[in-house]
């Protein structure tokens, strides 16, 4: 799959290792930004009153 | 052994050489069968990345967020105190003056849900650490929230009314509001600060409860039906640590308060000056 996806991309080595570097940025920022906190919510749910 | 190193060390650099041609054909052969995509491959790469997400979730939830959502939290609140201040400048004081003028001013309680209201300042969670309290104790809006983190449960009174303030915060996540509750020590001063001015409490002890514990929400901290004598401030949080099977209360007792006439506490005022 990852081995696919760098044929896939164009150009030479540094220009693809530059390519790789964004999108896996893209990736972080999607998962910090909007992924990691919907799970934080759904999947483990905090409460700290009490009687709540 | 000693006798065939010398022999064998300069030997890689000439048979670099000759040695390149067939490895690069060789992983030109290799990439070319990596070309077919098996099924095994890629369900190993798919669960392989799902771990990683999984790792770096955890690494976000117990760690980073803390630190980011703390940071905001922390931020947030000292731009209330700034607004309190404005607000008192103008006027806009919901308090009725108490007839005794020894009695401190009770504010009136927010109308709405996760309004904010006051600041609250431990000096033992950190030199400068302020969290902006809002009213009700709603999970997402108020717990949860990057500009708030402490919240009041609205059933409670109001700071330094006779009865029981309590707060509810995070032990750890969403910037762990009162991740520290239970480095609180005898005598440790807790500081409440609402448009009126601060209320100082200072703190007696820690308990700890099921989190049905509701009885120390009451005005007599698990003394229900007892008319109040004390103002006491009631902090909940969680116990232990990244657990929700207990409750951790703090508990302190009302000292005296400080009209923002007359300016902050000692033990504030340098924190506000520095703050300009």
């Amino acid at each position: 799959m990852y081995a696919a996806l760098w044929r896939i991309l164009p150009g030479p080595v540094w220009v693809r290792i530059l390519i790789v570097i964004v999108l896996v940025a893209v990736v972080l920022v999607v998962l910090v930004e909007w992924v990691f906190p919907w799970a934080a919510d759904t999947l483990l749910p905090q409460d700290s009153t009490v009687g709540g | 052994m000693h006798d065939s190193e010398p022999a064998e060390t300069p030997e890689p650099a000439p048979a670099a050489d000759t040695a390149a041609a067939p490895t690069r054909s060789a992983a030109r052969r290799r990439s070319a069968a990596a070309t077919r995509l098996s099924v095994t491959g890629v369900l190993g790469e798919i669960l392989v990345t799902a771990g990683v997400v999984v790792m770096l979730f955890l690494g976000w939830y117990m760690w980073l967020n803390d630190i980011t959502a703390g940071a905001e939290q922390q931020q947030a609140a000292e731009e209330v105190q700034q607004e309190l201040q404005e607000q008192w400048e103008r006027g806009e004081s919901t308090a009725e003056r108490p007839v005794d003028p020894g009695e401190p001013v009770i504010s009136a309680a927010p109308a709405e849900e996760g309004e904010v209201f006051g600041t609250l300042i431990v000096p033992r969670f950190g030199p400068d650490w302020v969290r902006s309290i809002a009213s009700g104790v709603d999970v997402k809006t108020v717990l949860n929230s990057y500009t708030v983190g402490v919240g009041h449960y609205t059933q409670t009174q109001m700071p330094g009314e006779m009865g029981n303030f309590a707060l509810a915060g995070h032990r750890r996540t969403y910037g762990a509001a009162f991740g520290d509750i239970d480095k609180l020590r005898l005598g440790d001063r807790i500081y409440v600060e609402t448009v009126d001015g601060w209320y100082e409490y200072v703190f007696r002890g820690l308990e700890y409860v099921w989190p049905t514990g509701v009885e120390v929400l009451e005005p007599v901290p698990a003394a229900p039906g007892v008319a109040p004598t004390d103002r006491v401030l009631t902090m909940t949080s969680c116990n232990p640590r990244f657990s929700t099977a207990e409750r951790i209360i703090a508990y302190a007792v009302y000292e005296t308060w400080y009209p923002r006439a007359d300016g902050p506490p000692e033990e504030l005022s340098g924190v506000v000056q520095a703050r300009g």
